[in-house]
């Protein structure tokens, strides 16, 4: 009972943020949603007692990413943080409304006849030496490879990152 | 105890206002944004399908954690090459970029 308080809780924090997030006018704001709606992700983690993940989705994307958003928006939109309005045509807004809703309507009718058996869940969760042997084990059920790739992807992408943002020397 | 349906139920509908922002806005730091949107949907379908049908297994999460590892990452690159874009064209607006070369 507790839980379904709990899960309706974060769900109403969740969508009601995501809503405004797509909806505000002014970019700060967008982000400073997007931060609520990865905190109530980081919610229903802790709630299928996912402790390591909820503290990784708190630390990685509400932590990191949302700062790098701020930087970027600091650094870029210097007219949206000004008061400037983004102005979307109705047109294009009842069209991603429908498009949206379509796909919404096809999904939930897909998943809901579907007809999942939830097993019930012993409030355990999964230890901490569990998941850092699986990370780095090489053995069936372990991710070594996808790790290390994800590192050597993260130093590409920086090494990315660095290339595309530098300042060019010659002007051409 | 909660029935999947209603995990799946929140992600397709912040999936959908994810899909809803990255048609409407023009910005591109929104759109940005609103894919985190759609990416954190599939992060909470991964762990809620691993943890209330298939408890015995961990794919599902380290599926999650990966995924997160991948949209760090990828905004990162993503901010890199808005602001390349911005000191471009001296905007941020997805109209004002009509070739990729000046």
């Amino acid at each position: 009972m507790a839980n379904l308080v709990m899960f309706i809780i974060l769900a109403v924090v969740i969508l009601g943020s995501a809503v405004l997030c797509v909806t505000t006018k002014r970019i700060m704001r967008a982000a400073t949603f997007l931060l609520f709606v990865l905190f109530g992700v980081a919610g229903i983690y802790f709630l299928l007692d996912y402790t390591f993940l909820g503290a990784a989705q708190v630390s990685v994307y509400a932590g990191g990413v949302t700062m790098i958003y701020v930087f970027a928006i600091q650094l870029v939109s210097k007219r949206t943080l000004q008061g400037f309005e983004e102005r979307v045509k109705s047109s294009k807004m009842i069209a991603g409304g429908l498009a949206a809703l379509a796909g919404l309507v096809v999904v939930c009718l897909i998943l809901l006849k579907a007809g999942f058996y939830t097993q019930e869940i012993a409030n355990v969760e999964v230890p901490m030496k569990e998941i850092g042997m699986a990370l780095v084990g090489s053995g069936k059920y372990q991710y070594v490879l996808p790790f290390e790739f994800i590192s050597v992807f993260l130093l590409a992408c920086i090494i990315g990152g660095l290339v595309v943002a530098r300042k060019e020397e010659k002007d051409v | 105890m909660i029935p999947v349906e209603c995990y799946f139920v929140l992600s397709a509908l912040l999936f959908f206002i994810g899909v809803y922002g990255f048609v409407t806005r023009r910005n591109l730091i929104a759109m940005l944004i609103s894919v985190e949107l759609v990416l954190n949907a599939v992060d909470i379908n991964f762990a809620a399908i691993n943890r209330l049908l298939y408890p015995n297994g961990n794919e599902g999460m380290f599926m999650t954690l990966f995924v997160i590892g991948v949209a760090a990452a990828e905004s990162a690159v993503a901010i890199a090459i808005i602001i390349n874009v911005y000191r471009q064209f001296k905007s941020d607006s997805v109209d004002a970029i009509q070739n990729m070369k000046r």
